[in-house]
């Protein structure tokens, strides 16, 4: 029910200048429930309508955080990373033993999974083609981010 | 209330350190320990140096092709800027930086001041919170920031400053809480203009009047600063002094002028040419007019020639044409600035430059209705407008544009050494290597 107030133009000077609505607010999209509502009797599902899904909650977990990068090769098979997936990157997440992670190695990115365990460092692969890359006492390894989700079109 | 000294006014400044060159570094690992500048528009002049290059003596600002004998002997590796990349990264330092305070002024693209009264509870020093915000930007982003803090805007200005040079402070500097002669002895080696604000101009009269150190800026009586250099300078006094004088500015508020131009890729003779740059130009500064939601009354394009290629025939020359009504539409808008480039082109000459400037900047909410319907206001030009510029937003710039031939355009900027939008651009994302 919309109030309707009519226009009545003044010429009045003395009116507060006020900051101007936006003209382009964001949008914001709210549950709209398709029930046509009958007199007396609201449908029963009204109070359970929710969001939509939103891959974005769903495979992003901080934004400021989160980078994307595209696969190229075939070592992580194992762990079902392809060629062309696409890796949704967290670096606020702290890298642990078992995490998958973007590293640089020889100034080049990297995608392997990260083996920390007894004071051994390496990087392995998921694909017996491929060996582990150790790390001695005195060599750094750079983990730039943790891959959080892995994401590809299957068609 | 505890007497920790965040409880008293406190404002810091966090700005990313050579944050052009910190950018490409973040998504380019061969770019890590060496020599990188980050060109300005056209690959002219260097507008970022690494501090590799800063320690060759190159200054900012010198132009590329007086480095290049430099750059081939120390391998200096040049990028043309990438704003969308750099945009994108300062966005989230800025909501990084919202976690730590709700008032964050956006001062530059690289520096942020927050207010932090009142939040003393959630930090003991600001130390600790000056090198909290320095571990969380750089986890998150990979960018290196300094965190300077003050009971002033000015004094955190200067503490930033400080924090960026000796190791020792680890890029955090605090000046409420510097012991008084360490800060003494700091202010009296510290040239005046380190001091916000204070640029070469000033800071020449200010030496010429014996006041060459920060510490003597701020030992001069306020009356003194007032009649010999004005109530600017005299705030500056106070700020330094610890007597906040500059708020926060958390809106900026709506500009009074646009600008927009250009200097062309390569150099363009004819009008259509001309007369594309123009609308294009014309196109972005009506598109930030409208953006703070304001109309202009009154339009100036103005057209240049190359003042460096001496052996070439001069000509600069500019038009205002004040508008028949208030208007944010590009249509008006565009036939202005085409009938005043018409009347000041003059064939014959190679422009390097053109331009236009929005002014008599108004609100558009203030705008009186007319009884008859004027061309490029009111409802219908409005509506049009907020069609053109969410499409615009959606589907990316120029999608919709106005008086554009749509071909690749000879005098577009040139930018050679253009780095990916590795953060904005599905195709452009970075490749990790699965091999």
């Amino acid at each position: 029910m919309t109030t309707i107030v009519s226009f009545v133009p003044t010429n009045a000077s003395t009116l507060p200048s006020l900051q101007s609505a936006e003209i382009d607010p964001a949008v914001c999209i709210l549950p709209l429930s398709q029930h046509r509502i009958p007199a007396g009797f609201p449908s029963p599902a009204d109070e359970y309508v929710e969001k939509g899904l939103d891959l974005n909650h769903y495979l992003v977990r901080n934004k400021v955080a989160t980078y994307f990068f595209r696969v190229v090769g075939n070592s992580m098979i194992g762990a079902d990373i392809y060629d062309g997936d696409m890796l949704v990157v967290d670096r606020s997440v702290k890298p642990k033993h078992g995490h998958i992670v973007v590293a640089v190695i020889n100034n080049e990115y990297t995608v392997k999974r990260l083996y920390a365990c007894d004071g051994v460092i390496e990087l392995h692969a998921e694909n017996p083609a491929y060996l582990p890359i150790r790390f001695k006492e005195y060599e750094e390894l750079q983990v730039w981010g943790v891959v959080g989700t892995i994401t590809r079109f299957v068609v | 209330m505890s007497n920790s000294p965040l409880s008293q006014p406190m404002f810091a400044l966090v700005d990313v350190n050579n944050f052009y060159v910190s950018c490409e570094r973040a998504f380019n690992p061969n770019l890590i320990n060496r020599s990188v500048v980050v060109l300005s528009n056209n690959d002219s002049c260097t507008v970022a140096r690494s501090h590799e290059v800063q320690a060759l003596g190159v200054k900012m600002g010198t132009p590329w092709f007086k480095l290049k004998d430099l750059a081939k002997q120390h391998h200096i590796i040049a990028l043309s800027s990438n704003y969308t990349l750099y945009g994108d990264m300062s966005d989230r330092v800025m909501t990084i930086l919202r976690d730590f305070s709700p008032h964050v002024e956006v001062y530059s693209i690289d520096e942020r001041f927050l207010d932090l009264q009142g939040l003393n509870k959630f930090w003991s020093t600001p130390m600790d919170m000056g090198q909290s915000i320095r571990q969380r930007i750089r986890q998150w982003t990979s960018l290196p920031v300094c965190v300077g803090f003050g009971i002033t805007k000015t004094l955190a200005k200067l503490a930033n400053h400080i924090a960026k040079k000796p190791p020792e402070f680890n890029g955090v500097c605090d000046l409420a809480s510097m012991p008084s002669a360490q800060l003494e002895a700091l202010l009296s080696v510290l040239e005046v203009d380190e001091v916000w604000s204070v640029g070469r101009q000033l800071s020449q009269h200010l030496n010429a009047a014996g006041i060459s150190t920060v510490k003597a800026l701020r030992d001069t009586p306020s009356s003194c600063l007032r009649t010999k250099f004005g109530v600017v300078v005299e705030r500056l006094g106070y700020e330094l002094r610890g007597v906040s004088c500059l708020a926060l500015e958390e809106v900026s508020a709506p500009r009074k002028q646009i600008i927009s131009s250009r200097s062309f890729g390569q150099l363009v003779n004819s009008l259509p040419e001309l007369s594309e740059a123009v609308a294009s130009y014309m196109s972005s500064a009506a598109e930030k007019l409208r953006h703070q939601h304001s109309v202009c009354n009154a339009i100036q394009v103005f057209i240049q020639t190359n003042p460096f290629r001496q052996h070439d025939k001069q000509y600069s020359n500019s038009m205002t044409v004040p508008l028949p009504n208030a208007s944010g539409d590009i249509r008006l808008l565009i036939r202005a600035a085409l009938f005043g480039l018409k009347c000041i082109y003059r064939q014959g000459y190679a422009y390097k430059k053109t331009g236009v400037i929005l002014s008599c900047i108004d609100s558009a909410a203030k705008q009186q209705e007319s009884l008859f319907e004027l061309y490029g206001a009111g409802d219908r030009s409005a509506r049009l407008m907020c069609v053109l510029d969410q499409i615009n937003q959606r589907y990316g710039r120029d999608t919709l544009s106005v008086f554009s031939t749509g071909k690749r355009k000879s005098w577009a900027m040139h930018r050679g050494k253009v780095s990916p939008c590795y953060t904005t651009n599905w195709n452009d994302v970075p490749i990790a290597y699965a091999h």
